[in-house]
């Protein structure tokens, strides 16, 4: 019998997470597929997808090796670096202070920069295979650290984080493949914000564990601390708001 | 190579006063927790505030300029 209120949560934050990136990747791999050829972007692009599989596969069990209450910490302070550095944000473009991204702007940049290169000689196009190589592997590298990190939490969370993230691959690339589009409609920001919330929630928990601190009702201050996260984020976009509305009209 | 290293460091130091104010809450919130014996149901409260207004004050202070 599957525990979803134990597996649930890094499965659904590996997923949103894999969504959020892999949007950002595909329309970078659709700008050098249109202009370039889709052979060398699939090429660089699947290459390396095969880089990060294998990185998750040496990573994750490396993990098993590391003492308990030392990987909380380290993995819990990296989620709240990595949580609360996207919460934040997802904050500011919220409230309007920075800007929302804008996949469609970021394909005509991408398209208008593959066609100054120069063409390919042979089959394989180096500058395409380079490029959704690299775009693939940054935004992949987020993806697997999330999962790793989710992972880290408690034995036999691997598997579902690694499935929530491959889900959502899947999804995006077989979205792509019909679209033929930048998947501009994906309300990134909002996905960020829940993805942001979740992964500062679970820092402060697996760090405060690793330190000792005794959490009143145990695991169940997981959804206390998603709560309390959620309901400081949307404090924070009105405060930041206001903030920026003032300003804007002092101006 | 270095753009993975710089996209690599990127992942979790954005704002350096926002990273470096985390890891302090983080930090004290131990000292705190080895120190409280009995006390130590509080820290996890502490370590709450202490992120939540870090967030804040930082969200805020981003907002302002």
């Amino acid at each position: 019998m599957l525990n979803w209120g134990l597996i649930g949560p890094p499965m659904l934050a590996a997923f949103l997470a894999s969504i959020v990136e892999g949007v950002e990747a595909l329309t970078v791999v659709l700008a050098v597929g249109a202009t370039r050829g889709w052979k060398s972007a699939v090429a660089g692009a699947v290459l390396a997808l095969v880089v990060l599989l294998a990185l998750v596969a040496i990573l994750g069990p490396a993990l098993a090796l590391i003492p308990l209450k030392l990987l909380q910490i380290v993995v819990g302070t990296l989620l709240l670096l990595f949580g609360m550095r996207w919460l934040r944000k997802a904050i500011l473009r919220a409230a309007g202070v920075l800007a929302l991204h804008d996949e469609a702007a970021i394909y005509q940049t991408q398209t208008a920069a593959m066609r100054r290169r120069e063409a390919g000689t042979g089959g394989w196009d180096s500058v395409a295979i380079a490029t959704a190589f690299q775009i693939t592997l940054l935004e992949g590298v987020e993806v697997v650290f999330i999962v790793i990190a989710v992972s880290a939490g408690g034995p036999g969370l691997l598997v579902p984080a690694s499935l929530g993230a491959t889900a959502a691959v899947a999804l995006v690339v077989l979205l792509g493949l019909i679209v033929r589009q930048p998947l501009s409609r994906v309300p990134e920001n909002t996905l960020k914000f829940v993805v942001g919330i979740l992964l500062s929630a679970f820092g402060a928990f697996w760090a405060g564990e690793g330190l000792g601190v005794a959490w009143p009702g145990d695991d169940w201050s997981i959804p206390a601390l998603v709560g309390g996260f959620a309901v400081v984020a949307l404090v924070s976009v009105a405060g930041c708001r206001g903030m920026a509305a003032r300003k804007a009209a002092a101006s | 190579m270095k753009r993975i290293l710089d996209e690599a460091i990127g992942l979790f130091v954005d704002d350096g006063a926002f990273a470096i104010a985390i890891v302090i809450c983080v930090a004290v919130v131990g000292a705190l927790a080895a120190w409280a014996g009995a006390l130590r149901l509080y820290c996890g409260p502490i370590l709450f505030a202490g992120l939540a207004a870090i967030l804040v004050e930082s969200a805020l202070r981003r907002a302002r300029k």
